[in-house]
């Protein structure tokens, strides 16, 4: 499964109303340690298809990242059934991440 | 069986990789995170020698496949410790144990903290370590700076075109960094500076509200900012080694130019070692002698 791009249209069905974990990664174009988190990310989304990976872009976004108190990127919030249930802020390893995400 | 293992891929340990590939020999690199260390951070580096422009992640990136490309392995490992055994350095991470003839101690420093009990849990809700990483979250708010070298100088001379108002708070009466930033930031009306000074309690409601300040008389002040961006400097990441590597008091790896440390067969290289100019470009130098050099011990051997 691929990231998602989400806006502040699709958020509530794509997060929100998701079953199950979402992990979500506000980020954007010029943020280096985003870039360096992508393909983790996408690694992520391949291997464990349990969990859906959406991302944000902050520049795009505002109502989101100000809705969700995002102040520093790169930021993943861990939603489970709409639910916030684990955040971080900077760039992590893939294991740190399957950590978060509980793999 | 490795010939050399470097511990971390950022601009020196990439650069060592390239040098020590070149040289046939067998390398690993070792990294905690990903690829590139503290340059990622960097929007546009201007100072690289035959580079006018490039950003951070984009000069990390051509490194690291330059480094692959050559036949470096690399693996998401956190390195823990290095044990001598004869002749031969066995590292363990936190997931292996890696066998090589001679390691390379590449693992740069990490932002010190301020060390004020809620700092941990305001990161990324108002406190932050990356002036060009954060910054455009707080445009048209009110911010401060904590510290006094080129970083804090840089970073509220950054902030200051984004910012309503940036206080520049310092410990001493005159900035280590360098005057002709200082001198850009007397010229801004909106940046306010604030000696003999240190931040001692930061207020919060879910996010930073305001920041207690207290100067040398011990006069306290509070003032409200939506971020305090933290630049009171570096720490190296040796704590790891320090059992079998000699370090000075601040926790850098004693050792010259030449980068070998007292330990035959390991050697420093980067911001971790000790030394006066902490650059990009003394980053990678650094990673070509002690890659050099490590070759030599290991052909000597």
């Amino acid at each position: 499964m691929s990231i998602t791009e989400v806006n502040k249209d699709n958020f509530e069905k794509e997060v929100l109303k998701n079953e199950g974990k979402v992990l979500v990664d506000f980020n954007a174009d010029w943020c280096g340690p985003c870039k360096m988190l992508k393909p983790l990310l996408e690694e992520i989304a391949e291997t464990h298809k349990q969990i859906k990976v959406v991302s944000i872009n902050i520049d795009k976004e505002g109502e989101l990242t100000d809705k969700y108190n995002v102040s520093s990127i790169p930021c993943l919030v861990l939603f489970d059934s709409g639910e916030e249930i684990k955040r971080n802020v900077g760039l992590i390893s893939k294991d740190e991440i399957e950590d978060m995400i509980g793999e | 069986m490795y010939d050399i293992i470097i511990i971390g891929a950022g601009p020196a340990g990439l650069t060592s990789a390239i040098y020590a590939c070149r040289a046939s020999k067998k390398v690993l690199i070792l990294e905690a995170k990903s690829y590139g260390g503290q340059i990622i951070n960097t929007l546009d580096i201007e100072n690289y020698p035959g580079e006018a422009h490039i950003s951070g992640f984009d000069f990390a990136t051509k490194l690291y496949n330059q480094a692959k490309d050559l036949g470096a392995e690399i693996l998401f490992e956190k390195a823990v410790d290095i044990n001598v055994i004869d002749n031969l350095k066995e590292v363990i991470t936190t997931k292996n144990t890696y066998m090589s003839k001679a390691v390379i101690i590449a693992t740069g420093s990490e932002n010190r903290k301020l060390g004020l009990p809620n700092e941990d849990e305001l990161v990324g809700r108002g406190i932050s370590y990356c002036a060009t990483c954060d910054g455009a979250f707080y445009r048209n708010k009110n911010v401060a700076v904590v510290g006094g070298g080129n970083t804090a100088v840089e970073d509220a001379l950054y902030l200051a075109d984004i910012a309503s108002k940036v206080y520049l708070i310092h410990r001493r009466n005159e900035f280590r960094g360098e005057q002709s930033t200082v001198n850009h930031l007397k010229e801004k009306n909106n940046v306010e500076f604030i000696y003999n000074s240190n931040v001692t309690k930061l207020n919060e409601n879910e996010r930073l509200e305001s920041i207690e300040v207290t100067n040398k008389d011990g006069l306290v002040k509070t003032i409200d900012v939506a971020g305090l961006f933290v630049a009171v400097g570096k720490i190296p990441e040796n704590q790891n080694f320090a059992k079998l590597v000699n370090l000075d008091e601040s926790g850098y790896v004693k050792s010259g130019e030449d980068c070998t440390t007292n330990v035959a067969g390991i050697f420093v290289a980067g911001d971790n070692r000790i030394k006066e100019v902490r650059q990009l470009v003394t980053a990678t130098s650094d990673g070509a002698i002690a890659a050099i050099n490590a070759v030599k011990y290991i052909n000597d051997l």
